[in-house]
């Protein structure tokens, strides 16, 4: 009988067992009281690859309650396979009710995108971070990089955007733009598209962000000031979609997913999975917008 | 338009999962039994154990057989069954001392006390495919016990029991002192509850360096001895048996719970450090005895490259060096570690769409401006910085 019973275990709440998520609750805490600033935390093994986001998982699971409502989306989809997988086992494990409805969740688990709908007071983004360290392209040693952030001494990165302008022409490209959070410290947004970094600031949602394999948390609170890496001279731009418009929708103030047909030839679709839903169905859902400086 | 109009991850799952049992069964032949993964694919489920941080031969057995033999995936199984279970006890620190040995050998003294065991190895076999193997039965395998049990002469059997260890010997002739290093950290840190942070004290290094995957270890312990290290290590003792393990009930009783199978292995490094030279001058470097170090490995189960690769790594990482991989404790101890390491590199195959249009959109927007601007400046398509996702 003993062995047989062996393997018939059944899991805690949530999966983690539950002193861990109350660590991993305390450590969040601390993140929401030094925004931008990395907290390391245990990050226990997950049944899901680290790298697959088991960061936003642990974050995840250690606030998700039975009256919760989970998103989980992966690159802006509800379909994305890892996305589905994400919220199956999240909902097996905490019997919490699933949603594709970007309004209508509590929790919002995310890979690199921040939803184009604007979030509420009553709402939580989790976003799963690759390398939480944003100096570690300038300095490969973290106990350097934790030196650098307590001095807050931060002109390694400074140089590094000002040798992008003189290699490239521009600030710099592609996910992940560098973020000063609350004047003090420079964090990553996790790698998302420089499109979304704007709405992270004084926004009125909870921003989360957990990174598994690297194992810490950190946090932008709601209404908290957060300013992209920029120069005076040289300004922070997000992409733009030039005379693009979504080939579903017709939508033109999105962040576009470049789609390739069998002949090569491409089209535009908005990447946001939710947010074309709404746009097709309509009424169009708040949305906030950045227009590049000139 | 195909791929990101489809809604049907759940279905693409299911249908995966489905393929994989497909593929595990399509041969038709009989399903391996528990017990036989356990008995025979014994060094299997060792290294799962060691790796996977779990002592549970059926668990990892099992692991071995739901993942198809595939050692990252044994061990990431057990690492994730690992974390749902509430740590009750904190054992007492096992005394390897007390170790029943299967196999104890050294390789800096001819004969040791106790003397040299052999015991299960294929250090000294042929490494010829033996096809004798597909002709056992369970009628020659019992008569192969039967006969090696008539070869034991049965008042030998229990004549010897501990052993003395090889390290007493340099303690005894002053050549290793048994006193902390001065200066190292040697708080108890968990690296299961608590991020580490560097410099590690050394039970974090020694924790990790045990769940490392074994390949990565040996790449490490490989790299000091043939160009990018100082050291070549010797083993002053590689021993593998059983140990108890006791824990302190709640009644302050202590209490066996059971014996675990490991590997340990002690290297000895550092001949050339003298304990006047380190501070002293020439004369008093040559009259000082010379001091030996230590570099601990231990794992779960029989797992002998771990142990002593873990070991030179060890020995490594106490004497920091900018100039080699091994000797810089970051460097080892995160990518060494083998579920992370796994996971992400295995990650490269998750959709990257929206990152990657970030980075072709940014290079493009360059590339507008410039001709705009009339400038040559060639354009680099980045994804952002490379280590960004």
């Amino acid at each position: 009988m003993i062995e047989n019973l062996k393997f018939q275990h059944s899991f805690n709440y949530a999966y983690i067992d539950e002193y861990t998520k109350k660590e991993i609750r305390r450590k969040t805490l601390k993140a929401v009281c030094i925004p931008g600033y990395q907290v390391p935390y245990s990050s226990p093994e997950m049944p899901i690859s680290r790298g697959w986001g088991t960061g936003g998982l642990h974050v995840t699971l250690s606030l998700v309650g039975p009256d919760d409502v989970l998103k989980i989306i992966d690159q802006g989809s509800d379909a994305s396979v890892n996305a589905c997988n994400l919220r199956l086992f999240v909902k097996e494990m905490s019997n919490c009710a699933v949603t594709f409805d970007t309004a209508e969740a509590t929790l919002i688990q995310t890979r690199h995108r921040v939803p184009e709908e604007i979030l509420t007071e009553k709402q939580i983004l989790v976003l799963q971070v690759p390398q939480p360290e944003v100096l570690r392209g300038v300095e490969r040693h973290e106990a350097k990089t934790r030196v650098m952030h307590g001095e807050a001494d931060y002109a390694k990165i400074w140089v590094t955007l000002y040798e992008a302008y003189v290699r490239s022409g521009g600030l710099r490209s592609g996910a992940g733009h560098p973020i000063m959070v609350n004047g003090r410290y420079v964090a990553t947004p996790s790698p998302i598209p420089s499109w979304d970094v704007p709405n992270l600031s004084m926004a009125r949602c909870l921003y989360l962000f957990g990174a598994g394999r690297e194992k810490r948390i950190h946090c932008i609170p709601p209404f908290t000031r957060v300013e992209p890496l920029e120069f005076e001279d040289i300004r922070f731009k997000v992409e733009e979609f030039v005379g693009v418009k979504c080939s579903v929708s017709g939508e033109d103030k999105a962040f576009m997913d470049q789609i390739y047909a069998e002949d090569l030839t491409s089209s535009y679709v908005v990447n946001d999975s939710n947010f074309l839903d709404k746009l097709r169905k309509g009424p169009r859902p708040p949305q906030k917008l950045f227009t590049n400086p000139a | 338009m195909g791929y990101v109009a489809v809604k049907g991850g759940q279905d693409a799952i299911e249908n995966a999962n489905k393929l994989v049992d497909y593929f595990r069964w399509k041969g038709g032949t009989k399903p391996i039994e528990l017990d036989q993964a356990r008995t025979q694919m014994r060094l299997a489920v060792d290294r799962a154990m060691g790796e996977g941080s779990l002592y549970a031969p059926e668990l990892a057995a099992l692991a071995l057989l739901q993942v198809e033999g595939d050692s990252f995936e044994a061990a990431f199984h057990l690492r994730a069954y690992r974390a749902t279970l509430e740590r009750r006890y904190v054992a007492e620190v096992i005394n390897t001392r007390e170790m029943f040995v299967h196999r104890r050998i050294s390789s800096t003294f001819r004969d040791i006390p106790g003397g040299q065991i052999l015991g299960p190895t294929r250090d000294y076999s042929f490494r010829l495919l033996n096809p004798a193997l597909l002709n056992a039965s369970l009628g020659s395998i019992e008569k192969f016990i039967s006969d090696l049990k008539d070869e034991i002469d049965p008042r030998k059997l229990h004549e010897m029991t501990t052993y003395k260890k090889v390290i007493d010997i340099f303690l005894k002739e002053g050549l290793m002192s048994s006193q902390p290093r001065a200066g190292e950290d040697r708080r108890i840190f968990d690296v299961t509850r608590e991020a580490i942070k560097f410099p590690v004290p050394r039970s974090a290094a020694l924790q990790m360096l045990a769940r490392a995957d074994t390949g990565a270890l040996m790449c490490m312990a490989y790299s000091t001895m043939r160009g990018f290290g100082m050291s070549h290590g010797t083993v002053g003792e590689l021993r593998v048996g059983e140990v108890p393990v006791r824990v302190v009930d709640k009644r302050g009783r202590t209490r066996v719970i059971g014996k675990i199978k490991v590997s340990e292995a002690e290297m000895v490094g550092g001949g050339a450090r003298t304990q006047a030279g380190e501070g002293g001058g020439r004369a008093a470097r040559r009259t000082a005895a010379p001091r030996y170090s230590i570099g601990y490995g231990l794992c779960f189960g029989q797992n002998e490259t771990k142990a002593i690769c873990m070991g030179m790594v060890e020995s490594a990482l106490r004497n920091p060096n900018p100039d080699n991989p091994a000797n810089n404790q970051e460097f080892v101890l995160y990518h060494t570690e083998v579920i992370e390491g796994y996971g992400f590199t295995n990650h490269l195959k998750l959709p990257h769409y929206v990152t990657f249009q970030a980075g072709m959109e940014g290079a493009r927007r360059n590339a507008r401006r410039n001709a705009e601007q009339g400038k040559q400046v060639p354009v680099s398509a980045g994804g952002g910085e490379d280590h960004n996702d």
